[in-house]
């Protein structure tokens, strides 16, 4: 089958590779119908998070056709089930899923060993994202092996395209869950910084959720007039003050929620000298991340107030004002999204027509357009905003 | 590499059977070559300094070699990084150092004047180099001022963002009149 193919930073190709084969009773295979390109894989398209190797397959936002199933996935699914297949890879059966915190799935980890060693405890596998969350073979491919398929899949009605249901996999419920992490109250002013896919998706939650007002941050206008469509109001960062223009709109108090959908490659730029030191030692490998974004929501955030991180950290990240974070007394939310914990919510809103999530598409392409597609999707030519591909 | 990396695959997991055409361009490889022999350069400039001034005639001058040695470990981890531009433009503008520094010390009193010649037609071999590298990895990203697509239409609400505003209210209402809700 063809797939996309990491062989090393800035080198994704699209490859043939053996086809996928059942390994446990519980697996199954899907055919591919749809698949996208996250802001998630850039991150390991530059290599800035640790633990991939030449040869693994990328992807975890995948939809398909069941076409195989073991012995142990009891009926849970069968062949010729329509499926959205969520990022994190679930048992169902641990403390955490059973509680709901399937992102932390104790039992899906196959290199359980290297996140103990580098997280202090394991997190759940996901698809096509480095060993340290089990490398396990991503869905940017023909067909994809779903291990644990009896619990790690969404069920999806036929008649509804690809494209309304491919992003229950990971970005409307990410963005859904970085507003719900928020407790948005109907008086809540909602600052949300990056107006990537997840941004946009955060945008709406937090609309559907009932903010008061919802401030998107960014400084691409295809992204920015996409957010004011959502029903935004915009700060374009490099052409005002972040904070001033949050306390202007927020009557010098600051937003009560803030959300962070920019994540570890925060926009390094000249006038924001802490950009540009984290750059320097993210290149030295002094410091994982950029967290310029992290700094600002702590500096700007309303005392008392949330926030939250949706945004991808891969490690270590310095000089936060912890003093201003403690001080002011705020609640920090993050976590990688439980996805099956709001998918059933998230399908019956499509399903009554209160979001469509194909808004946020600007790019559908082959399969094997894939490799240059990451190049147009990190460079934001074409005003690409999302890409989906199609095998 | 990709052999190597099978090790710890699963024996089903997919494996590349005939590998696809690389993104990367030939200008990519020379700025990864530049930047290595960048980094090698500047070790040495760094660790023995006193063999480059005597080998050039110009003793006395190391604490400035040593300087140089770390403008060229810096411009090369620049040059192997995601901003291999910046980190080659940054070599060029460190050619030109090295070539003023070089030509100070072209004096006729120096007897090792022809090893600095030397130096002076490598320096500009490899400036050229430097400058072909930066000048074909420049990042393609849209200038500032180019025209983009908008999406003013794009609000993602079927029903308009005045329909989800006003389920939100809805939703809101029934919370608060919900008693399991609202405990007392």
């Amino acid at each position: 089958m063809k797939a996309l193919v990491w062989h090393g930073k800035e080198d994704i190709r699209c490859d043939t590779v053996t086809d996928p084969e059942i390994q446990d009773p519980r697996d199954a295979i899907i055919k591919v119908t749809s698949c996208a390109i996250c802001g998630s894989d850039l991150h390991l398209f530059h290599n800035f998070i640790p633990g991939m190797l030449p040869g693994d397959i990328m992807g975890h936002e995948t939809m398909g056709e069941v076409v195989e199933v073991g012995s142990g996935v009891d009926g849970k699914i069968k062949k010729g089930d329509r499926v959205v297949v969520p990022f994190t890879i679930i048992c169902g059966e641990c403390e955490q899923c059973k509680r709901g915190n399937f992102s932390v799935c104790e039992t899906t980890n196959r290199k359980r060993h290297l996140a103990d060693k580098v997280f202090g405890h394991t997190t759940a596998g996901l698809f096509g994202y480095t060993h340290l969350t089990g490398g396990y073979p991503g869905g940017q491919a023909e067909y994809l092996r779903v291990p644990y398929a009896d619990a790690t899949h969404i069920k999806v009605p036929a008649g509804i395209p690809d494209e309304q249901l491919l992003f229950l996999s990971d970005i409307f419920p990410t963005g859904w869950q970085a507003a719900v992490q928020c407790d948005i109250e109907p008086t809540d002013r909602v600052a949300i910084w990056g107006c990537g896919p997840v941004g946009q998706m955060a945008i709406r939650s937090a609309i559907l959720l009932g903010a008061n007002q919802v401030i998107a941050i960014d400084c691409l206008p295809e992204r920015l007039s996409m957010a004011e469509a959502g029903g935004a109001t915009t700060i374009n960062f490099e052409t005002e003050s972040v904070v001033e223009r949050l306390n202007e709109l927020t009557d010098g108090k600051g937003p009560e929620k803030c959300i962070d959908c920019a994540g570890m490659e925060a926009h390094v730029m000249a006038s924001q000298p802490d950009t540009l030191l984290d750059r320097a030692k993210q290149m030295v490998m002094l410091e994982n991340d950029r967290p310029h974004v992290l700094r600002e929501m702590i500096y700007v955030c309303r005392p008392g107030g949330i926030i939250s991180v949706a945004g991808v950290y891969s490690g270590l990240s310095d000089m936060l004002p912890m003093g201003a974070f403690m001080n002011k007394g705020l609640t920090m939310r993050t976590g990688q999204t439980h996805v099956n914990r709001w998918t059933d919510d998230l399908l019956r809103r499509i399903e009554q027509g209160e979001i469509d999530p194909s808004f946020v598409i600007t790019h559908t392409v082959p399969l094997e357009q894939g490799p240059e597609m990451y190049q147009v999707f990190r460079d934001k030519r074409d005003s690409c905003i999302k890409v989906v591909l199609k095998p | 590499m990709f052999h190597f990396s099978n090790i710890v695959r699963t024996k089903s997991d997919p494996k590349i059977i005939e590998g696809g055409p690389s993104l990367k361009r030939p200008a990519d490889q020379l700025a990864r070559a530049l930047g290595w022999f960048s980094i090698g350069l500047g070790v040495v400039e760094l660790l023995a300094p006193r063999r480059v001034t005597e080998t050039l005639g110009m003793e006395g001058n190391e604490t400035m070699v040593r300087a140089f040695g770390i403008r060229e470990i810096m411009a090369g981890i620049m040059s192997l990084s995601v901003d291999k531009n910046a980190g080659l433009w940054a070599r060029v503008g460190g050619d030109g150092l090295d070539a003023a520094a070089l030509l100070s010390g072209l004096t006729g009193d120096n007897p090792k004047k022809g090893n600095i010649a030397l130096a002076l037609l490598m320096v500009g071999g490899i400036a050229m180099l430097d400058y072909r590298a930066a000048q074909d990895t420049k990042p393609r990203r849209p200038a500032r001022d180019a025209r983009r697509k908008l999406f003013p239409n794009r609000s993602g609400y079927p029903k308009g963002l005045e329909g989800a505003r006003g389920a939100a209210r809805q939703i809101a209402a029934n919370a608060a009149k919900s008693p399991s809700l609202n405990p007392t």
